[in-house]
C-alpha cells in the first residue's frame, strides 16, 4: 500500500525487538467481543487511477460554476481566485504544517496570520482580528456569547436581515448555552425598528450589511442607541469584497464584526471549509474566542511572532475557556491573506466596483421585465426581486436550461408563503453580459 | 528566574560560531518582512479591468478614506509567501511525533481531487438537482463512516473535532430533555484534552473530574462511585490520552447505562483501532471523528479540520441539520426541522459541512480499503511500541507494559539534571525534529507523549529514536548547555512569550516602531 | 499591621487597619511563572471566603484566586494592569491584589501562620 513504509521485513524484526509473537498481541486489551474477526464490509484497497475514477465520476454528475451562467450567493460567492494563490498554499510548508504551538518552527504560519489578523482589522475598521474560526456563522453565535460575557447579560436582539443560517447557528446555541435571543421577522423592502428593541438587559444587536436581501444600511444610529443603554452592536458582513466599496462596520460603530472570508482566496466547494473572521475593540479582546498572534522577540532581540493570550483557550482554561474552538480555518485564511495582497489597496476597490457595475446592470435588466420587481434600494452585488409567481419553480426550470439563476427565498424560509416569490440575484465579477442576457431571457420566457 | 530569561542568560553565554552577515539573511534563511512594510502604492498583483462609469446604488455608504492595504506585484507576494514557508516544519519535511494529533502523511492524490471543477466550484445552494455527485459523495463518504464505526447515524456538519464534541453533547442534551429527564453533571477524565470539559461547560453541564489509576486507565470505581441520576454523560477517549486502551470499556459503558446516562466517546485516537475495533461494540453511543487526524486531511497550519460525529439510533433523532436521507426519488437534503428531522437540534455551521475534507478523507479512505485501514492501525500501533521499546530504557515510561498509538513517557529521567520537558523539546528542534506533546496529559509530570503514525518508515523510528536517547544521555551527564539556549539553529530562538502576553500587539499599525534588542 | 496568614491555595492576608490586603504567595508565583495578566473585581464587589476573588494568568496557566476572608472590595491594585510582573517581583509587597473591609477578623484565626504555610508548601513537594 503506497502510503505504508512499513515492509513485511522491518514489522517481523519490530515485533521481535518488541517481543510479541504478533500484531494481534499488541491489541491483547481489547474486549474479545469487540474484536473484529475479519475486514469491515468495504472495499478494499483502490490505486490512484481507480480512485481518481470513483470521485471523478461523481464530481462528472454536478453543475460547476464555470459551466453555466452563475448567479448564486446568499452568503457564499464566486469569484476569480488568481493562480498564485493556490499554488502557494499547495506548498508542503503550508499544507501539511501543525498548529504553530512551537514558534521558533513555525514562524512562516505565525507572520502569516499576524499580516491576517491586520488585515482583518483594516477592511472591518476594527481595532483587532483574530486567527480565524469556523465560518461566518459560527463566528456570528461566537460573537453573540463574546457580547454576554462583556455585559453580563443574556439577551441578543437578531435583525430580520441576519442570514437564516446565521440565525440558526445563534438558536442552536442559545438554547444549549443558555441565552436568550429576540429574533427579528424577515422584512424585505421594509425598514426595521431595531432600537425600540433595546433595553437594560439587552447583551447585544446583531445586524447584517449588506444583509440576506442584499441592502445596504448605516447602523451608526442604532450603534449609538446601544452604547447608551450598555450594550453591544454586532455587524454581519457574509460578503468581505464589499469591504472595498462600502463603509466599514467600523466606521458605523460596531464593537464586534462578524464575517465570512471565503469570498476571498476560497473556492465554493458546496460549503466548506469555509473562513470566519472575527473582529472586535482591544478593550475586549481578553474575551475574544480564537487563536491570536502577537509580536514579540526572540532571544537575540529579533522580531518574531508566537500565539498569546492562550489562557483564555481550552487547552489551558479548560472549562472555563472562552469557547471550545481548537483546530480553526488556518488554510483558508492563508488564501484571505495571498488574496487579498495580491489585490491590495487599489485592487480590492477595483474588484468590489466591477462587483457592484454587475449588479447595478444586473438589477435595472431585472427590474425591466415584466412582472419583475427590484426590493433593493441600495446593494452590493446582489438583490432581491419579486417575481409574479413563485421562485423555486422558475429557479428549478432555468436550472434545467443551463442557467444557474439565484436562490429562491423559499429554500431558507420554508415555512413563510408571503416569500416564497422571492428570489436572491448575486452578480460577480464573474458575471458576463452574455450571462446577463440568458438570465434574463430566461426569465422572461419562464414568466410569460 | 523564567524559561524565557534562561534562554537569554544562556545566549549570552554561549559561543555561537555563524558568521555575521551584512543582510542578517543566512543562507536560504532570509529575513522576511510584513506584507504592509514593503508597499508600493499603486501596485496591484491582479490586472482587473475598471468598469465603465456607472451610477452607483450604495446609497451613500461608499468607503471613503485608506483601508491601509499594501500595493504588491505578483513575483513579491510569491517570494513573500514562498519565504514565509521556508520557516515552517512540516509533515512533508520531517516527523511529527505528536501524540494526540496523529501528524500523518497527507496523500497529494486528496488535493488534486478536491481541486476537481465539479466539486470545488458547486455551490451549496444551487438547486440539488443540478449537484447529484455531491450528494453521491457525501453519501458515500457516510457508509464508510457508518461501517467502521458501526454507528447507525452519522452527523456531518461540524466544522472540526471540538465543534463535533460540541454537537455530540448537545445531541445527548436534547436526548435527555425530550426524555423529561434532564441531567446536570458530565463525568470526564482528568486526563482528558481540553476541549472535552470546554465542551461539557458550554453545554451547561458542571464538570465532574475522574482521576486515572496507577496503570493510567480511568478509575472505575471512582467513576462508578460518582455516577448517580444526575449525571448525564461520560466522555472518554479510547485509547485515552496515555496511549492506552481502556480495558474496562465495556464495564464502564455497561455502569454509564445503567445509571441511564450517555457515553460520549472522543475519537480522536481513533487511528489506533480502525479496521480492528468498532466503536459501536464498545457500547458507545456518540463519538467524534477527527478527519484531520485518522483520514489525513492535511492541517493546514490549524486547519480547516472536519469533525463529523457517529451516533447511536437513541441520539440519531436530534443530529444538527442538514440531514442527508434516503427517499423515494433518491437523495434528499433535508434543510429543515421537518418530517423525522423535527428533532433535529438545529443548525451548528453554516451550510452543510466541510465539503473539501469530505472529498480528501473519501479518496484516503477509498485508497486504503478494508485492509489498508486495518493496516493503518496496526502499523501504529507497531510503530509506537517499537519506538517504546527503543525508548523506554533511557526515558521514563509513565506505565509499563505495551501501548496503542502513542506512547507516554514523563520527567522522571530528567529529575536533577536542570533539564525540564520544555528544554528537552526544544533541544529536539535543533536536531531536526518538531517536538513530541509536551505537558499532557496532565496526569503524568511533564509529559512527553509520542505518537509517530503508520507512514514514518522504520529508518526514520531508528534514527529518531537515536538522537532522544543521545539527548537523554546528555541531559543526565550534565552536557546541559544544549538544552538551555535551544533551540538555536531555527529561523528564531525562544521568543518571549511572557511580553507577547502582557502587552499584546495582535496586528501591524503605520506608526510601530520595530521592537529591537530587549531594552 | 499585622502578619500575614496563609490559605491552602496560596494566598496570603494581613490587616492594615481595618482592611485585609489580599495576594498570592512566592510560592505561588514561583509556580504559575510569569504573570501577564490579573483580572480584578471592581470596588464594591462582595466576595466570600473560599470563592473566587480574582484571576490570575502566566503564559502557561490561568488560575483562580479565592478569597482569604469574606468582605466587601476597598481597593484594587490598578498597578498590576500596566505591570502585572510586580506579582512576581514582589508578591507579599507591591504584587498585593486587593483591600477588603471585611466582616469578621476571627476569619484569619483560622488560615496558617507563616511557620505552618512554609512547613505546608515543603509538604507539597
Amino acid at each position: 500500500m503506497r502510503y505504508l513504509p512499513l515492509t513485511p521485513a522491518d514489522r517481523g524484526e519490530m515485533l521481535a525487538r518488541i517481543g510479541v509473537p504478533s500484531i494481534d498481541a499488541l491489541f491483547a486489551e481489547v474486549p474479545v467481543a469487540a474484536r473484529l474477526n475479519s475486514l469491515v464490509d468495504l472495499p478494499r484497497a483502490m490505486g490512484e487511477i481507480e480512485v481518481e475514477r470513483a470521485i471523478g465520476r461523481m464530481a462528472a454528475r454536478n453543475v460547476a460554476a464555470g459551466s453555466a451562467p452563475f448567479f448564486v450567493g446568499g452568503g457564499a460567492y464566486r469569484h476569480h481566485v488568481p493562480a498564485a494563490v493556490d499554488h502557494l498554499i499547495q506548498r508542503g510548508e503550508f499544507l501539511t504544517s501543525y498548529t504553530p504551538y512551537q514558534p521558533e518552527v513555525s514562524q512562516g504560519t505565525l507572520q502569516y496570520l499576524f499580516e491576517f489578523q491586520t488585515q482583518v482589522a483594516l477592511l472591518t475598521g476594527m481595532e483587532v482580528a483574530n486567527a480565524s474560526l469556523y465560518d461566518g456563522a459560527t463566528a456570528g453565535a461566537e460573537a453573540v456569547m463574546m457580547a454576554n460575557r462583556l455585559t453580563g447579560r443574556k439577551r441578543a436582539v437578531l435583525s430580520g436581515g441576519l442570514h437564516p443560517h446565521y440565525r440558526e447557528v445563534c438558536e442552536t446555541y442559545a438554547r444549549f448555552v443558555g441565552f436568550e435571543l429576540a429574533a427579528q421577522s424577515p422584512a424585505p423592502g421594509e425598514a426595521e425598528d431595531l432600537a425600540r428593541l433595546v433595553d437594560g438587559g439587552t447583551s447585544c444587536v446583531v445586524v447584517q450589511n449588506p444583509d440576506f436581501w442584499g441592502e445596504l444600511r448605516d447602523w451608526s444610529a442604532l450603534g449609538r442607541t446601544c452604547h447608551d443603554l450598555g450594550a453591544l452592536l454586532i455587524v454581519v458582513v457574509t460578503e468581505i469584497v464589499s469591504l472595498g466599496a462600502v463603509r466599514p462596520p467600523g466606521e458605523m460603530g460596531a464593537d464586534i464584526v462578524a464575517a465570512e472570508g471565503q469570498s476571498l482566496g476560497n473556492a465554493l466547494s458546496f460549503g466548506g471549509p469555509y473562513l470566519g473572521l472575527l473582529a472586535s475593540r482591544d478593550k475586549f479582546v481578553r474575551q475574544m474566542p480564537g487563536r491570536l498572534v502577537g509580536q514579540t522577540v526572540d532571544a537575540d532581540g529579533k522580531r518574531g511572532w508566537v500565539l498569546t493570550l492562550s489562557t483564555r483557550e481550552q487547552h489551558i482554561r479548560r472549562e472555563r475557556a472562552t469557547s471550545n474552538i481548537c483546530t480553526n480555518s488556518g488554510l483558508c485564511a492563508l488564501a484571505f491573506t495571498i488574496h487579498l495582497a495580491l489585490l491590495g489597496e487599489s485592487g480590492l476597490p477595483r474588484l468590489a466596483r466591477l462587483n457592484h457595475a454587475a449588479a447595478v446592470a444586473l438589477a435595472e435588466r431585472l427590474h425591466g421585465i415584466p412582472g419583475v420587481q427590484l426590493l433593493n434600494r441600495a446593494f452590493f452585488n446582489e438583490v432581491t426581486v419579486r417575481l409574479p409567481r413563485p421562485a423555486a419553480p422558475v429557479v428549478e426550470g432555468l436550472a434545467n436550461r443551463g442557467v444557474l439563476a439565484g436562490i429562491p427565498v423559499s429554500r431558507l424560509y420554508p415555512g413563510r408563503p408571503e416569500l416564497a416569490d422571492l428570489l436572491l440575484v448575486a452578480a460577480t465579477e464573474m458575471v458576463t453580459d452574455a450571462d446577463m442576457g440568458r438570465l434574463t431571457r430566461g426569465l422572461a420566457e419562464a414568466l410569460s | 528566574m523564567s524559561e524565557w530569561s534562561r534562554a537569554l542568560s544562556a545566549h549570552a553565554a554561549q559561543d555561537i560560531a555563524a558568521p555575521k552577515t551584512f543582510s542578517g539573511n543566512r543562507g536560504l534563511q532570509i529575513e522576511e518582512k510584513l506584507i504592509f512594510e514593503q508597499d508600493s502604492p499603486g501596485l496591484c498583483g491582479v490586472n482587473l479591468p475598471e468598469p465603465a462609469a456607472f451610477a452607483s446604488r450604495l446609497g451613500e455608504l461608499e468607503r471613503v478614506g485608506p483601508i491601509g492595504l499594501p500595493g504588491l506585484s505578483e513575483p513579491q507576494v510569491v517570494r513573500h509567501f514562498t519565504r514565509l514557508s521556508q520557516k515552517n516544519y512540516a509533515i512533508d519535511s520531517g516527523l511529527y511525533p505528536l501524540g494526540s494529533c496523529t501528524m500523518k502523511h497527507n496523500p497529494r492524490l486528496n488535493e488534486k481531487l478536491a481541486r476537481l471543477t465539479g466539486l470545488a466550484d458547486i455551490h451549496p445552494l444551487q438547486p440539488l438537482s443540478t449537484v447529484p455527485g455531491a450528494l453521491e459523495l457525501i453519501d458515500t463518504l457516510t457508509h464508510w463512516l457508518k461501517t467502521l464505526t458501526g454507528m447507525p447515524a452519522i452527523a456531518l456538519s461540524p466544522g472540526a473535532g471540538a465543534h463535533g464534541e460540541l454537537c455530540g453533547m448537545m445531541t445527548i442534551r436534547a436526548a435527555l430533555e425530550a426524555g423529561g429527564d434532564p441531567r446536570r453533571r458530565v463525568l470526564v477524565p482528568e486526563s482528558a484534552h481540553g476541549t472535552n470539559p470546554a465542551t461539557a461547560a458550554a453545554c451547561g453541564y458542571a464538570v465532574d473530574p475522574i482521576p486515572a489509576n496507577e496503570c493510567g486507565r480511568v478509575d472505575r470505581a471512582a467513576l462508578e462511585s460518582k455516577l448517580g441520576p444526575d449525571v448525564a454523560a461520560l466522555m472518554l477517549t479510547n485509547p485515552n490520552t496515555c496511549g492506552l486502551f481502556e480495558d474496562e470499556i465495556v464495564e464502564i459503558a455497561d455502569a454509564v447505562h445503567r445509571a441511564g446516562a450517555f457515553f460520549y466517546c472522543d475519537g480522536a485516537n481513533f487511528n489506533a483501532i480502525v479496521g480492528r475495533v468498532r466503536p459501536a461494540d464498545l457500547g458507545i453511543d456518540c463519538m467524534h471523528l477527527n478527519l484531520h487526524k485518522t483520514f489525513s486531511t492535511p492541517h493546514g497550519g490549524g486547519g480547516p479540520g472536519s469533525g463529523p460525529v457517529a451516533l447511536a439510533g437513541t441520539l440519531a433523532p436530534y443530529a444538527p441539520l442538514p440531514w442527508l436521507v434516503h427517499g423515494e426519488q433518491g437523495l434528499e437534503l433535508v434543510e429543515y426541522k421537518s418530517g423525522p428531522a423535527g428533532t433535529a437540534i438545529g443548525r451548528l455551521k453554516g451550510y452543510h459541512g466541510q465539503m473539501g475534507m469530505f472529498v480528501r478523507a473519501l479518496a484516503y479512505m477509498m485508497s486504503h480499503g478494508a485492509d489498508g485501514l486495518q493496516q493503518v492501525a496496526e502499523d501504529a500501533v507497531l510503530n509506537a511500541n517499537y519506538l517504546r521499546v527503543l525508548l523506554e530504557d533511557n526515558l521514563s515510561l509513565s506505565f509499563p507494559g505495551p501501548c496503542m498509538h502513542e506512547v507516554l513517557f514523563d520527567d522522571r529521567f530528567l529529575r536533577d539534571t536542570g533539564v525540564t520537558t520544555l528544554d528537552f523539546a526544544k533541544a529536539l528542534i535543533d536536531e531536526g525534529y518538531h517536538p513530541m506533546t509536551m505537558y499532557f496529559p496532565l496526569v503524568v509530570h511533564g509529559a512527553l507523549l509520542i505518537e509517530p503514525t503508520e507512514t514514518e518508515s522504520k529508518a526514520t523510528l531508528d534514527e529518531f529514536a537515536a538522537v532522544v536517547t543521545a539527548l537523554s544521555g546528555a541531559a543526565r551527564s550534565g552536557d546541559t548547555e544544549r538544552f538551555h539556549a535551544a533551540p538555536i539553529l531555527t529561523p528564531r530562538r525562544r521568543l518571549d512569550e511572557t511580553a507577547a502576553a502582557r502587552k499584546p500587539v495582535l496586528r501591524w499599525r503605520p506608526e510601530l516602531p520595530r521592537r529591537e534588542a530587549a531594552d | 499591621m499585622s502578619a500575614p496568614r496563609f490559605t491552602k491555595d496560596h494566598e496570603w492576608v494581613r490587616l492594615e487597619g481595618d482592611l485585609a490586603v489580599i495576594g498570592i504567595t512566592d510560592y505561588a508565583q514561583s509556580q504559575l511563572g510569569d504573570v501577564v495578566y490579573v483580572e480584578l473585581p471592581e470596588p464594591g464587589h462582595r466576595v466570600e471566603q473560599g470563592k473566587e476573588a480574582a484571576v490570575v494568568e502566566s503564559v502557561k496557566a490561568a488560575s483562580e484566586v479565592y478569597a482569604p476572608v469574606s468582605g466587601e472590595v476597598a481597593e484594587v491594585n490598578d498597578g498590576l494592569a500596566a505591570d502585572p510582573a510586580k506579582v512576581n517581583a514582589d508578591p507579599l509587597g507591591e504584587g498585593w491584589f486587593m483591600k477588603l473591609r471585611i466582616d469578621d477578623a476571627g476569619q484569619l484565626d483560622g488560615l496558617m501562620d507563616e511557620a505552618a504555610y512554609q512547613r505546608f508548601v515543603e509538604e507539597q513537594h
